[in-house]
């Protein structure tokens, strides 16, 4: 094999494994340049690798939902590109999964019929979704409740429901915007002890938005830390976890250090949204 | 049982308001409760009456049909198009508001004398409210039930049978239930004002005769069906709201 052959193929496994790339993604809402124009985001760039759990932290309005929503490819940006697998995002791909900010589940049916719901418009086979949706009700916890219906359950459980909704579809990418944001603490640690469960069973690439700067530390391979609006990434900091991780790590000495960065960086951000109001 | 308790209330209440105004005008223009229940009885037994009863059943069951599976369907296609629903709201509301039976001429000249006439004046009175309904219900429906549906991949079609539809349900009922009522209204005031046959006609028809006993038995009839129609549809509404 010739020098520039070596060269290619490591080229193109280095492609294989950016499963995401934006590249100077801004987002813009009304027409650029008129007064009531809002610059929510952006320029961004940004690359995740095949498979890992990369996290978002910024102050609130930053502009972290319409990140997710480009993603997502429910909003086109403005400028700049955003590709999925090497193929540019141009409504939603096949193969993204979402979990909203707020709590998605249908009321109307019960939590098996919920999980089930995508599988079903599908297409899918009955007996691969009973098999699938006996699988993800389980894995999270809501064997006891499949009967039930959302209005029946907490608000925990809720988000468990639709994170198994997503879950049962196989994404190759996940994205969870702030989807702790109403628990507890404690109850939030242990959903971080199944995210990161999750995320080790299906090796899907996770990209996660919290508010939380422990939750973000905790669970991440990378977290990238967001300007005030129009959100940039300020700093993106690499946490060195091995894979096989849980809660525990809180008490990790590493972990400190972490998170006193990431509000290091945070800080000046949160106050300056203070400041504006 | 309740759903069935309050039409029986209003008809007690009705009832007894009407014995005590009849004792109170005291002549023959307003028949008693008892007169009129006796005049029904013998209306039942009507050949002629049951012709008329029938026309108007058919015309209302058409009316009622057409005017919710259109209704619902034009609310969930102005619901889902923002900027159509923010142009179409004012309009629908601004047509509604007219006075209908100055467009009853109109109704006649495209329709003709027969039961379509009659069927489009019901029409006109059932369908816009739940169209109205249906259309705010979608305005109003939490924006993350459709992004879900679209990042699951849901064609329009199956967004709209499958997310939409249930989501907003218990709205559409409730705005069906109105739509029937009017329905019935509407075709009753078409048979009055060009129609040989049908209820509405019958009532007209006796009282140009000064038959006060056979106008207050029909509308008697006619208050206890839309009473039990709206009964059903009410416990429907329960139902669904589990
Ligand atoms: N459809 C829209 N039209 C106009 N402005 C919008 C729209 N959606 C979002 N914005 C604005 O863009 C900015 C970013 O919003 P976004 O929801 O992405 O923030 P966020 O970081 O997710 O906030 P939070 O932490 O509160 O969830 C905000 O200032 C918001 O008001
Ligand atoms: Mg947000």
């Amino acid at each position: 094999m010739t020098v520039a052959a070596l060269a290619e193929v490591a080229d193109v496994s280095a492609v294989e494994d950016r499963h995401v790339r934006l590249a100077g993604v801004t987002r813009v809402f009304g027409r650029p340049g008129t007064p009531k124009s809002v610059h929510a985001l952006g320029p961004i760039d940004l690359d995740l690798r095949r498979g890992e759990f990369f996290s978002v932290v910024g102050p609130s309005g930053c502009g972290k939902s319409t990140l997710l929503d480009v993603l997502a490819g429910l909003s086109k940006p403005t400028e700049g590109t955003a590709e999925f697998e090497g193929r540019p995002i141009d409504g939603v791909p096949a193969g993204v999964g979402v979990v909203f900010q707020e709590d998605a589940s249908f009321p109307w049916l019960t939590v098996a019929d919920n999980v089930a719901f995508g599988l079903r418009r599908a297409g899918v086979d009955a007996a691969e979704i009973a098999r699938r949706v006996d699988y993800a009700v389980g894995f999270m916890g809501l064997k006891a409740f499949a009967g039930a219906y959302p209005a029946q359950l907490s608000g925990g459980m809720r988000q468990r429901v639709c994170i198994a909704r997503t879950l049962v579809m196989q994404p190759r990418l996940i994205l969870l915007d702030e989807p702790f944001g109403a628990l507890d603490q404690q109850t939030r640690l242990l959903m971080g002890d199944e995210l990161l469960r999750l995320w080790r069973e299906t090796s899907a690439t996770v990209l996660l938005i919290t508010h939380a700067l422990d939750e973000a530390a905790m669970l991440s391979d990378r977290v990238g830390v967001m300007s005030a609006r129009p959100g940039v990434f300020i700093d993106v900091v690499e946490t060195g976890w091995e894979v096989e991780r849980d809660s525990r790590i809180v008490s990790h000495h590493r972990f400190g250090d972490i998170t006193g960065r990431l509000w290091e960086k945070l800080r000046t951000e949160s106050l300056k949204h203070l400041r504006d109001g | 049982m309740k759903s069935v308790l309050g039409p029986a209330a209003v008809l007690a209440v009705l009832l007894l308001a009407w014995e005590v105004l009849h004792l109170a005008v005291a002549n023959t223009g307003l028949p008693s409760p008892l007169a009129t229940l006796m005049q029904l009885v013998v209306l039942l037994g009507e050949a002629e009456f049951w012709a008329h009863a029938s026309q108007t059943a058919q015309a209302f069951a058409a009316a009622v049909v057409l005017s919710t599976v259109g209704g619902i369907a034009l609310g969930i296609l102005l619901g889902m198009n923002r900027t159509a629903g923010t142009v179409s709201e004012p309009i629908l509301v601004n047509l509604y508001s007219l006075p209908k039976v100055t467009l009853y001429p109109v109704v006649l000249l495209i329709f003709g004398l027969g039961i379509s006439a009659r069927i489009a004046f019901g029409i006109m009175h059932g369908m816009i409210p739940l169209t109205l309904f249906t259309m705010n219900a979608i305005l109003q429906m939490k924006p993350v039930y459709r992004r879900s549906a679209a990042v699951m991949g849901l064609t329009p079609w199956q967004t709209s049978v499958s997310v939409v539809l249930p989501a907003i349900l218990p709205e559409v009922i409730t705005g069906a239930r109105l739509g029937v009522s009017l329905c019935l209204l509407g075709v009753l005031i078409g048979e009055m004002f060009a129609s040989r046959n049908g209820l509405g006609y019958m009532v007209m028809h006796a009282m140009e005769r000064g038959d006060m006993p056979t106008v207050l038995a029909v509308a008697l009839l006619l208050a206890i069906v839309a009473l039990l129609v709206n009964a059903a549809l009410l416990a429907l509404d329960r139902a669904w709201r589990h």
